[in-house]
C-alpha cells in the first residue's frame, strides 16, 4: 500500500530525514518510536504533504500513485489521513460544519453524492458514540478552547468520520489521560481491517500497549536504526534509545 | 526601622539552635541546604511594604510575634476531630502530619531545587527549618486511581509556635495521581504555618492537587506552591482558602516541555478580618503550552483578597495559549479586593488573554448569598 525509498526531506535547507526505507501493506499497524528530534514528525508531515517540508530525494508510492505528486487534498481523497501532533485552531467553523465539510468533499471526489445535514448528523451520532463521545463540542468553533486532550479526540474523531485508507497518526497519544487514551487506542484498533493500514507516531511506549503494532521502527537523526515486533517496544521501555543510537552515526 | 534585623537575629538564633540539636542524623546535603537556605532568608530578610511583589499585604503580625519553632513532641489527639477532615474516597492512602513532622526520604535530587530559597524569604525560612515533609513519588507508567491525602494538622502550645510544612510530589513519564493537601488549625491560639510545596511532572505525566487551608482564627498561614513540567505534561492546582487571618500564597508553575498543559483554579471565602493574597506566575518557557488560570473570591465584612497574575511568556514559547480571570464578590462596603494582572510576552505568536471583575452587592447581601449557597458554598450563611 506504501512504498516509502530512500527518503530524504528537510525544511529550510536543513536535512532532517536521511534516507528512510518503510513498507506498509494493507491490513497492518506500524509504530515508529524515536528520542526528540529524530525525525518521527517530519515524516508524518512529508507523508500528509505540508508545504514547508521539501523533499530532496528518494520516492513514496501509495496505492501505486507517487504520493509526492498529489497535493495534500488528492492525497486525503485517495484515503491518507493525519491526526496532527498540536491541532489547529479554526475560529467561525463549527466542529460539525467543518467535518460535514471534509467528509464531502472526500465522497465527492469518490464520485459518491454529498450528505445533507440530516444524514450527516446520523453518521455523526453513530461514530460519536463509537469513540464514546457527547455531541457538546460539536457547535462548537473547531478546537477553539479545547484542552489538549479534547483536540486529540477531535482528531480521533474526524479519523472515525473520514474511514481513511491510511491513517498517521502523530503523537496523537501524547498528553492523554488513561481513558482518553484507550478511546485513541480504540478507534485505531476499530479502524484495523484488511483494507486499512495505520502509522502510528509515538513518543512513549505506553502507547503500545494499547495498540498492538505488527511491526515496531526505531527512528534515530533521520533514519530507521531498527525495525522488529512489538517486543521491540518493550525493549527501548527498559533500556531507553542510547543502546540504538550508535548506528546511525555512520552517514 | 529598627525591628527588621531584630527579628530576623531571632530567626539566625533558632536556626543556630536547629541545626545544632538535630545535626546528629542528618544527612549532609540537606544540612547544606539548610545553610545556604538560611543565608538567602538572611539576605532578604521580611518583605517590607515597599517591595512591589509584597506591598498588597501587611506582614507586621509576623515580625511583631516572637514564634518558637514547634517542637517534635506529639500531643494526644482526639481521632474524632482528625476524623471529620479526612476524606471518605480512597480512605487508606492518606498520611498525617502533627505540626509538621513526619519521615525522611529519598529526596535530594528534586528537594528545594524548583521552589528556590533565593526567590522569597518565606520559601528560605521554610527550606532553612526542613526537617520533615511528605515525599509522594508515583513511578513510570503507575495511575494511581485514588487520592493521596496529605493532611497537616496544627495544634495548640503554650505560646505562638511556627511550624514548616513541606511537600514534595514527583510524577515520573506517563504516570498519574492526585493529591489532596490540606492544612487545618487544630487552635484557636497564633501560630505561624509556612508550607513549602514543590510538584514536579514529568514528561507526559498528569498531577492534580487539592489544596484547602481551613488553619485557625489567629493563625498566619504562608505557602509556595512550585511546579514544574515536562513535555505533554498535566498539572492542575485547586487552591481553596478558608481560614487563618492572615494568608499568603505565592504560586508559581513553570512550563519547561512542548505540549505541557497547567490550569489554576482559586476560591477564596473571607469575613472577619481575614487577609487572603494569591500571587502567582505561570512561565511559558516552550512552545505550544497551555495555560488557564481561574481565581474567585467573595469577601464578607472587614476581609480583604489580593490577587495578582503574572504570565511570563519567553522567547522561544511560540503558540502559547494562556488565560487569566480573577472575579472578586464585595458582600460589604468595608470588604475590599485588589487585582493585578501582569503579562510579560516576549514570543510574537501567542494568545493571552486576562480579566478582573469587582461586583458589590449593593446591600442585597443575603440574595448573594442565596446564590452562593446554590453554588455549594457555605450553605449554613445562606440560609441565614
Amino acid at each position: 500500500m506504501l512504498e516509502i525509498r530512500n527518503l530524504h526531506a528537510g525544511v529550510d535547507g536543513t536535512e532532517i530525514l536521511r534516507g528512510i526505507d518503510l513498507t506498509i501493506d494493507a491490513g497492518q499497524v506500524h509504530a515508529i518510536m524515536g528520542p526528540n528530534g529524530s525525525g518521527k514528525s517530519t515524516l508524518a508531515q512529508v507523508l500528509a504533504g505540508h508545504p514547508a517540508y521539501e523533499v530532496t530525494d528518494g520516492s513514496i508510492v501509495y496505492d501505486g500513485r507517487d504520493l509526492l505528486e498529489l497535493e495534500p487534498e488528492e492525497r486525503a481523497c485517495a484515503g491518507l489521513f493525519m491526526a496532527f501532533q498540536y491541532p489547529v485552531e479554526i475560529h467561525g467553523i463549527t466542529n460539525a460544519y467543518f467535518l460535514r465539510a471534509a467528509v464531502n468533499s472526500k465522497r465527492k471526489c469518490q464520485g459518491l453524492e454529498e450528505l445533507d445535514p440530516i444524514d450527516f448528523m446520523n453518521l455523526l451520532e453513530e461514530k460519536l458514540e463509537a469513540i464514546g463521545w457527547t455531541d457538546s463540542l460539536m457547535e462548537r468553533p473547531v478546537n477553539h478552547g479545547f484542552s489538549g486532550g479534547e483536540k486529540k479526540r477531535n482528531e480521533i474523531l474526524q479519523m472515525a468520520v473520514l474511514e481513511p485508507r491510511l491513517a498517521v497518526l502523530d503523537e496523537t497519544d501524547s498528553g492523554l489521560d488513561i481513558d482518553a487514551l484507550q478511546t485513541v487506542a480504540g478507534a485505531v484498533n476499530k479502524l484495523r481491517g484488511p483494507d486499512n493500514a495505520s502509522l502510528v507516531v509515538t513518543h512513549y511506549q505506553r502507547l503500545l500497549n494499547f495498540i498492538v503494532p505488527d511491526y515496531v521502527h526505531v527512528l534515530v537523526r533521520g533514519k530507521i536504526v531498527k525495525s522488529g515486533g512489538k517486543e521491540l517496544a518493550l525493549e527501548l521501555e527498559s533500556k531507553g534509545y542510547d543502546w540504538v543510537r550508535e548506528p546511525a552515526e555512520v552517514a | 526601622m529598627t525591628k527588621l534585623p531584630d527579628v530576623r537575629k531571632k530567626y539566625l538564633a533558632d536556626f543556630a539552635a536547629f541545626s545544632g540539636n538535630g545535626g546528629s542524623d542528618v544527612p549532609p546535603w540537606l544540612v547544606e541546604l539548610r545553610s545556604e537556605a538560611i543565608e538567602h532568608f538572611n539576605r532578604q530578610g521580611f518583605p517590607g511594604s515597599r517591595d512591589e511583589q509584597w506591598r498588597l499585604t501587611n506582614f507586621s503580625r509576623l515580625k511583631e510575634t516572637d514564634f518558637c519553632l514547634a517542637n517534635g513532641d506529639r500531643p494526644p489527639l482526639n481521632t474524632d476531630e482528625v476524623r471529620k477532615h479526612l476524606l471518605t474516597a480512597g480512605s487508606d492512602q492518606r498520611l498525617v502530619f502533627v505540626n509538621g513532622r513526619y519521615s525522611e526520604g529519598a529526596l535530594q535530587e528534586h528537594v528545594a531545587r524548583y521552589a528556590r530559597p533565593q526567590d522569597n524569604p518565606f520559601t528560605a525560612l521554610g527550606t532553612a527549618f526542613m526537617s520533615d515533609g511528605a515525599f509522594v513519588h508515583i513511578p513510570a507508567n503507575v495511575v494511581l486511581s485514588e487520592p493521596i491525602q496529605l493532611l497537616f494538622l496544627t495544634t495548640g502550645a503554650a505560646g505562638p509556635t511556627v511550624v514548616h510544612p513541606r511537600c514534595l510530589v514527583l510524577v515520573e513519564e506517563s504516570g498519574a495521581a492526585s493529591v489532596v493537601e490540606t492544612h487545618i488549625g487544630m487552635t484557636d491560639g497564633s501560630y505561624w504555618s509556612n508550607v513549602v510545596t514543590e510538584a514536579v511532572v514529568q514528561d507526559n505525566a498528569q498531577l492534580q492537587v487539592y489544596r484547602i487551608q481551613r488553619e485557625g482564627g489567629e493563625a498566619s498561614h504562608t505557602a509556595t506552591t512550585q511546579s514544574y513540567q515536562g513535555r505533554d505534561s498535566s498539572f492542575d492546582l485547586t487552591t481553596v482558602e478558608l481560614g487563618s487571618i492572615l494568608s499568603r500564597h505565592d504560586i508559581n508553575a513553570v512550563l519547561d516541555g512542548p505540549g505541557a498543559e497547567c490550569r489554576l483554579y482559586g476560591l477564596s471565602q473571607l469575613q472577619g478580618r481575614q487577609h487572603v493574597d494569591h500571587h502567582t506566575t505561570i512561565e511559558h518557557a516552550q512552545p505550544h503550552c497551555n495555560s488557564w488560570e481561574y481565581f474567585n473570591g467573595i469577601y464578607d465584612e472587614r476581609s480583604r483578597g489580593v490577587f495578582n497574575g503574572r504570565i511570563i511568556v519567553q522567547q522561544g514559547a511560540q503558540l502559547t495559549d494562556s488565560k487569566q480571570t480573577n472575579n472578586n464578590l464585595l458582600l460589604s462596603e468595608n470588604a475590599r479586593a485588589d487585582s493585578q494582572p501582569q503579562l510579560e510576552i516576549y514570543a510574537d505568536d501567542v494568545k493571552c488573554t486576562h480579566g478582573a471583575t469587582l461586583g458589590w452587592t449593593g446591600g442585597r447581601r443575603n440574595d448573594a448569598l442565596v446564590v452562593d449557597g446554590h453554588a455549594g458554598c457555605r450553605q449554613d450563611r445562606a440560609s441565614k
